[in-house]
């Protein structure tokens, strides 16, 4: 699959000492969603910054569309959206002046049909000839997209779309950066929201202390690290476990009165492994009145795996 | 690719000009409304008693050039200063950021805009002026080119100020406690020449002496020192302006983290 984007040995360290960046390497495919996770002060804003020109990079470089940012960046730009974190805009202006403006800004001549298509995918038709600042947090941040698709990017970078947005506008915007990838635009969102990433994203990177950590295929991540639990609350209480059920990965409570299964890889295997155990302790004659199944998600492995480098990098 | 995006610079400037008459009681009416009322004061209640020291000239006249620089000067520097730092300020800089934008266009939208601002404004002056003063202009040419020269050279400084302020009140000091009075003592009222020495002397060190006698030579074909002078220092200012506004672009000071 060819790269769209290809960062190499990224380090920004900001005026006052603070290091953001420790030589990140990343590689964006074309056509994925791509999803940078990571705790806060990761790194996060500063990559996608970097990225896009707000950030100076102290060292690494970065190559978009096959060319170094650095020396072609103003071809380079025209082809790529940001949508901010914060809501920074002109609060006074109109929805569609707004649009428009971002549209002229990167060099391309009034479209009305385009900017109307825009503002109609994101709901924010009906509101156009109004003032941002009587919009709701949810259309400002339908605007800040809208804005940032104006010129047609081809890759688009969404920091945290959906913070402090409602559930239902929160899957609202899942299926319109869907829908943007099905136009064939390559997408890089970070997010806190870990079920976002687990929902939408091709790939998920994880970064902590200006350094990526992991990047993996969301199912690969799911399936290699992913657990299934399900917990037998049991008629009697048991002794021990029966030699019988030794194959399976099982630990009796404390209180002897429940039975927990953790296995599986996330793929499914867990819940197949679990209706094989049902039979066996029927057939054992254990008896239980409830069973409690859950999976694990991307964000326990997501803390597991930062408690995990923590622990690493003070053992080292 | 060429090294002039015209459209984005169009966009800059359109974008400032409708964000200036979203402002127009504060951006035209407010400075139109001061210097009509030094019109009226010291133009048409004082002015009938007061020698202007220029022959022909009465001294109503003879203030016009130094209010309409006063004027220009302040405005100048301050749509120049809040047209850069109001992005600054609510973080809509991203935008310009990562824009496909670079020197020239940014200076060509928000410095083009804020020296347009003025230039309507130095209109709407002298056309109102009228109803208070009989003034004239001997070179009218030269006084369009001067005002805009002028006008293009404060609101270039004004957009290096916009770029180091850290807050509001920073943006409006420079103006209020430099480029006013500095244009005040600068001969707004009065020729440079009836100041006794040291005073003159010291005058002579101030910048604005040189573009308020500019602009007197432009409207009476006389003034305090050569015209050539004025002109000179005032290009030599711009040039100063781009200067450290290329430089500010090249390192991303205050602009790019």
């Amino acid at each position: 699959m060819q790269n769209i984007l290809e960062i190499e040995g990224l380090a920004k360290t900001y005026d006052g000492g603070f290091t953001a960046l420790r030589g990140v390497d990343l590689t964006i495919r074309k056509g994925e969603i791509f999803a940078l996770l990571g705790p806060n002060g990761a790194g996060k804003t500063t990559l996608i910054g970097a990225v896009c020109g707000l950030v100076q990079p102290t060292g690494g470089t970065i190559r978009a569309f096959g060319e170094d940012m650095g020396r072609h960046w103003r071809r380079l730009r025209r082809r790529i959206g940001l949508v901010p974190q914060e809501l920074s805009t002109d609060m006074f202006d109109s929805v569609i002046n707004t649009v428009n403006y971002s549209r002229g800004l990167f060099g391309l001549g009034p479209d009305p049909d385009r900017v109307e298509e825009i503002l109609r995918s994101l709901s924010l038709w009906d509101k156009r000839k109004e003032s941002l600042r009587a919009l709701s947090g949810g259309m400002k941040r339908r605007v800040l997209i809208a804005k940032a698709l104006a010129h047609d990017p081809d890759l688009l970078f969404l920091d945290e779309p959906t913070a402090g947005v409602d559930v239902e506008l929160r899957r609202d915007m899942w299926r319109q950066i869907s829908a943007l990838r099905e136009r064939g635009t390559t997408i890089i969102l970070t997010t806190h929201y870990i079920e976002e990433a687990e929902e939408m994203a091709d790939r998920v990177g994880i970064i902590q202390a200006g350094r990526i950590r992991m990047v993996e295929e969301t199912r690969e991540i799911m399936a290699r690290l992913g657990r299934t639990e399900a917990v037998f609350t049991l008629a009697q209480p048991l002794e021990v476990v029966p030699e019988a059920l030794d194959s399976f990965p099982l630990v009796l409570a404390s209180d002897r009165l429940s039975l927990v299964y953790r296995g599986g890889d996330g793929t499914g295997q867990g819940k197949a492994e679990v209706a094989r155990l049902t039979k066996a302790l029927i057939a054992t004659g254990v008896d239980y009145t409830a069973i409690d199944i859950r999976e694990s998600n991307l964000e326990e492995i997501f803390v597991n795996l930062l408690e995990h480098a923590d622990a690493e990098g003070e053992a080292a | 690719m060429s090294l002039f995006n015209a459209r984005s610079a169009w966009t800059i400037y359109k974008h400032e000009l409708a964000r200036a008459l979203r402002t127009a009681l504060q951006s035209i009416i407010a400075p139109l409304l001061s210097t009509m009322l030094y019109f009226v004061v010291f133009g048409a209640a004082m002015g009938g008693r007061m020698d202007s020291g220029l022959a022909g000239v009465s001294y109503g006249a003879f203030i016009v050039p130094g209010l309409l620089m006063l004027t220009l000067l302040s405005e100048s520097t301050s749509n120049g200063a809040f047209g850069i730092y109001m992005p600054r300020f609510t973080g809509a800089i991203f935008e310009l950021l990562s824009a496909p934008v670079g020197f020239a266009e940014t200076l060509v939208g928000f410095v083009g805009a804020a020296a347009t601002k003025s230039l309507v404004l130095a209109a709407i002056i002298l056309g109102t002026a009228r109803f208070f003063v009989d003034y004239s202009i001997v070179h009218p040419v030269f006084v369009l080119g001067f005002i805009l020269l002028v006008s293009a050279s404060f609101s270039l400084f004004g957009f290096i100020l916009g770029i180091w302020a850290r807050s509001f009140e920073q943006v409006g000091m420079v103006p209020a406690l430099f480029v006013m009075p500095l244009t005040f003592l600068g001969g707004t009222f009065y020729s440079i020449d009836v100041l006794p020495e040291p005073w003159r002397s010291i005058a002579l060190v101030n910048p604005m002496v040189y573009l308020v006698n500019g602009l007197r030579w432009c409207f009476y074909d006389t003034a305090d020192f050569p015209v050539m002078l004025s002109l000179a220092m005032t290009l030599g200012f711009l040039a100063l302006c781009v200067l450290i506004i290329a430089r500010i672009f090249a390192t991303g000071w205050r602009l790019r983290s």
